[in-house]
C-alpha cells in the first residue's frame, strides 16, 4: 500500500497509434509522477487529444504498454477508468439537463451512496461558482462556465489522475486564469494533472514537466528551465556610453558580439543571478561604466519554434 | 488499496441513465406530443376521407366508415411506434455527437447502460404517444370488443414490438453520421404499415405485392393486434410477431452494441 505512493502515476512506453496511413504516435515514451502538473505540449494535429483518448481508455494504441494509476491499460482498463477524470477539449456536459443535475448523474455513476452525493454536488457548486446557475439548463451558461462545470463533474469521482485536453482553449483571459487556479488547487492536494495544451504559457505557468509533440514524436522533455536552456539565445545585453568603454569591455570579456554603431555587447550564455553577479564585478574590476543592462532569457515560444522547426527569423538575428 | 471499489452496478447505473431520458423528456414534452400527431393526422385523414369508400371495401358487416375505423386502428398504432422510434434515432444520434458520451466511456460503469436508458425512456414515450392515439380512437368511433386481459395483452405485443424497434432505431442512430441522416434512416419503417395489412387487407393487393406484405413482420404484427381487439382470427400471427420482435431485438441490440463499442 505504501509502495504505490512511489508509482508514477502515468507510465507509457513505446506507445504508437496510427489512423490508416496516418502515424499520429510514433514510439512515445513518458512518465508522469504522483501529484505533479504534466504538460504536453504541440501544435494543432500533432498527437495530443490522441494520446489523451488513449490514457483515458477511449481508444486503443496499436503497439506500447501504457499503466496509469498502478494499472495495465491492455488489462484493467475499468480500473483506469475508476481512477481516473477526463475533461476533453469539447465539453462532456449533458446540456439538456442543469448544472446540479449534471452534477447529480455524475453521483449516481459515481456510485455515491444518497448523502455523501448530495455533499460533494453542493460543495462543487460552490467551490466553482455555479450555485446561481445551478437550477439553469447547461444550454443557457456561458462558455467559461460550461467549463468550469465540466471540470467540476470530472471532480465528483475523486479522481486521482485528471486528464485535461486543452481546458482553456476558447476561454477568455479572465476564466483562463481561473482555470489555472483551479488546476493549481487540483494538484495542491495530491492529484496528478495531465494537461494538454498549444499556450506555451499555460505550460510554463502551470506544468512542472513539458514534453513537446511534434508529428508524434516527443522532440524534448524536460522542466520548463531545462527545455529553456536547451536552446541558445540566453544572453545579457550591455550598452555602453561611449567607443572606448565597449573596447575595453570586449577585450575583458572576451568572445562576444558587439555593435559598434549602438554601442552594444552581447553576453552570451547562462543570465541566472550568479553569472550576472560575476559579470557585473568584472566590469567593476575594470572601472567600466555601463550605460544599460538587460537580460533577454529565452522563453519557451524561442524552445517551441527552434524545436518544432519553425524557427523565424528574427530570433536567429538575436541568437547570433 | 485502490483496486476495493471495483465492483459494478449494472442495474443502479441503467436506472441512472433512465432518470436521464425521464429528464430530457420532461425538458422535451413537446417532442413526445408533436410525435404523436403524424398519426393522429393519418388516423383523422383515412377515417373521415377515405374511410367512408375504404371501409365498404373491407367485405362482410356492416362497412363504412364506422368499420373502416376499427380496421385501421391496428395500423395507425404501429405508425405510432414507429414515429417514437425516429424520435429514438435523433436523440440517439445527438447524442452520440455530443462530448458527454465520450465521458460515460471513460468512466467505470455498464457501458451499455447508455443505451439501454435509451430504450426505456423511448418505450415510456411510446407508450405515452399509443394512450393518446387510442384516446384519440375512441373519440372518432373506434369499437374494439376486448376485455381487460385483451387490451393488457396487446398493449404487451406493442411494447414488445416497439422495444425491438428501437433497439434497431438505436443502431440506426449510431450509424446514422449527421441529424438529417438519423431522422431519415428509419423513414422507411413508417411507410411498412401501409404495405401490410395495416389499411387494406393484403388480398386486395397484386400479387407481387401480396408476396411481400404477407411476409413482413408489420402484418403478422397489426393482424395480433387485431385480433386482441377485435377479436379477428390471429392464426399464426402472435407466433410470428413474437419471432419476428426477437429477431430484431436481438439483432438491433448487436448491433448497437458493437457500434458504441467501436472506437472513435
Amino acid at each position: 500500500m505504501t509502495n504505490t505512493l512511489y508509482q508514477p502515476a502515468i507510465t507509457v512506453t513505446g506507445l504508437r497509434k496510427s489512423f490508416g496511413d496516418n502515424l499520429v504516435l510514433d514510439g512515445i515514451n513518458l512518465t508522469v509522477h504522483q501529484g505533479t502538473i504534466f504538460a504536453l505540449l504541440g501544435p494543432n494535429g500533432a498527437g495530443k487529444t490522441t494520446m489523451v483518448q488513449i490514457l483515458s481508455t477511449l481508444i486503443s494504441s496499436d503497439a506500447g504498454d501504457v499503466t496509469v494509476a498502478g494499472h495495465d491499460l491492455a488489462c484493467e482498463p475499468d480500473a483506469i477508468r475508476a481512477a481516473i477524470g477526463v475533461t476533453g477539449q469539447f465539453s462532456a456536459v449533458d446540456k439538456i439537463l442543469t448544472g446540479e443535475e449534471n452534477l447529480r448523474l455524475m453521483a449516481a455513476l459515481n456510485h455515491l451512496d444518497r448523502e455523501e452525493g448530495r455533499r460533494r454536488v453542493a460543495e462543487l457548486l460552490e467551490r466553482f461558482d455555479l450555485v446561481e446557475a445551478a437550477k439553469k439548463p447547461v444550454q443557457t451558461y456561458s462558455g467559461g462556465m460550461q467549463r468550469r462545470l465540466d471540470l467540476a463533474m470530472t471532480l465528483v469521482g475523486k479522481p486521482r489522475v485528471i486528464f485535461l485536453d486543452e481546458p482553456t482553449t476558447g476561454l477568455d483571459p479572465r476564466s483562463r486564469r481561473g482555470m489555472w487556479q483551479i488546476i493549481r488547487e487540483l494538484v495542491a492536494g495530491g492529484v496528478t494533472v495531465f494537461l494538454t495544451t498549444q499556450y506555451l504559457d499555460e505550460a510554463d505557468e502551470l506544468a512542472g514537466r513539458i514534453a513537446l509533440l511534434d508529428h508524434g514524436r516527443i522532440v524534448a522533455e524536460g522542466t520548463p528551465d531545462e527545455l529553456k536552456r536547451l536552446i541558445p539565445g540566453g544572453h545579457i545585453s550591455l550598452r555602453f556610453a561611449d567607443a572606448g568603454a565597449l573596447n575595453t569591455a570586449a577585450r575583458v570579456l572576451g568572445t562576444t558580439s558587439r555593435d559598434d554603431e549602438a554601442l552594444t555587447l552581447q553576453v552570451p550564455g547562462d543570465s541566472g543571478v550568479t553569472a550576472l553577479r560575476e559579470l557585473l564585478a568584472r566590469l567593476d574590476e575594470w572601472s567600466i561604466e555601463v550605460a544599460e543592462l538587460s537580460v533577454h532569457t529565452p522563453d519557451l515560444d524561442d524552445v517551441f519554434l527552434t524545436l518544432t522547426g519553425r524557427t523565424d527569423d528574427t530570433q536567429k538575428e538575436t541568437v547570433r | 488499496m485502490s483496486t476495493v471499489a471495483m465492483a459494478s452496478y449494472p442495474l443502479r447505473d441503467t436506472w441512472t441513465m433512465i432518470w436521464r431520458q425521464l429528464k430530457h423528456m420532461q425538458r422535451y414534452l413537446n417532442l413526445t406530443i408533436q410525435l404523436a400527431l403524424i398519426p393522429i393526422l393519418f388516423l383523422l385523414l383515412f377515417v373521415y376521407v377515405f374511410g367512408g369508400t375504404l371501409g365498404d371495401g373491407l367485405g362482410g358487416g356492416s362497412g363504412g366508415r364506422d368499420a373502416y375505423v376499427n380496421y385501421v386502428v391496428p395500423g395507425i398504432l404501429m405508425m405510432m411506434v414507429t414515429a417514437g422510434n425516429t424520435g429514438t434515432a435523433v436523440s440517439v444520434s445527438m447524442d452520440m455527437t455530443e462530448g458527454i458520451v465520450a465521458r460515460f466511456k471513460t468512466m467505470a460503469i455498464a457501458r451499455v447502460s447508455v443505451l439501454t436508458g435509451h430504450v426505456v425512456g423511448s418505450l415510456i414515450q411510446a407508450v405515452l404517444g399509443l394512450v393518446l392515439v387510442i384516446g384519440v380512437a375512441l373519440l372518432v368511433g373506434f369499437r374494439p370488443n376486448a376485455t381487460a386481459v385483451e387490451w393488457l395483452a396487446a398493449f404487451g405485443v406493442l411494447v414488445m414490438i416497439s422495444f425491438a424497434l428501437t433497439w434497431l432505431c438505436v443502431a440506426l442512430g449510431m450509424v446514422a453520421k449527421s441529424l438529417e441522416t438519423a431522422s431519415n434512416y428509419p423513414q422507411p419503417l413508417i411507410f411498412l404499415p401501409f404495405l401490410g395489412s395495416g389499411f387494406v387487407p393484403t388480398d386486395s393487393m397484386p400479387s407481387w405485392l401480396r408476396v411481400f406484405a404477407e411476409h413482413q413482420p408489420f402484418t403478422p404484427f397489426m393482424e395480433t393486434i387485431r385480433g386482441l381487439l377485435l377479436g379477428t382470427g390471429i392464426g399464426s400471427s402472435a407466433i410470428l410477431s413474437v419471432a419476428w420482435s426477437a429477431a430484431i431485438a436481438l439483432g438491433g441490440y448487436l448491433w448497437a452494441k458493437k457500434l458504441f463499442n467501436r472506437q472513435a
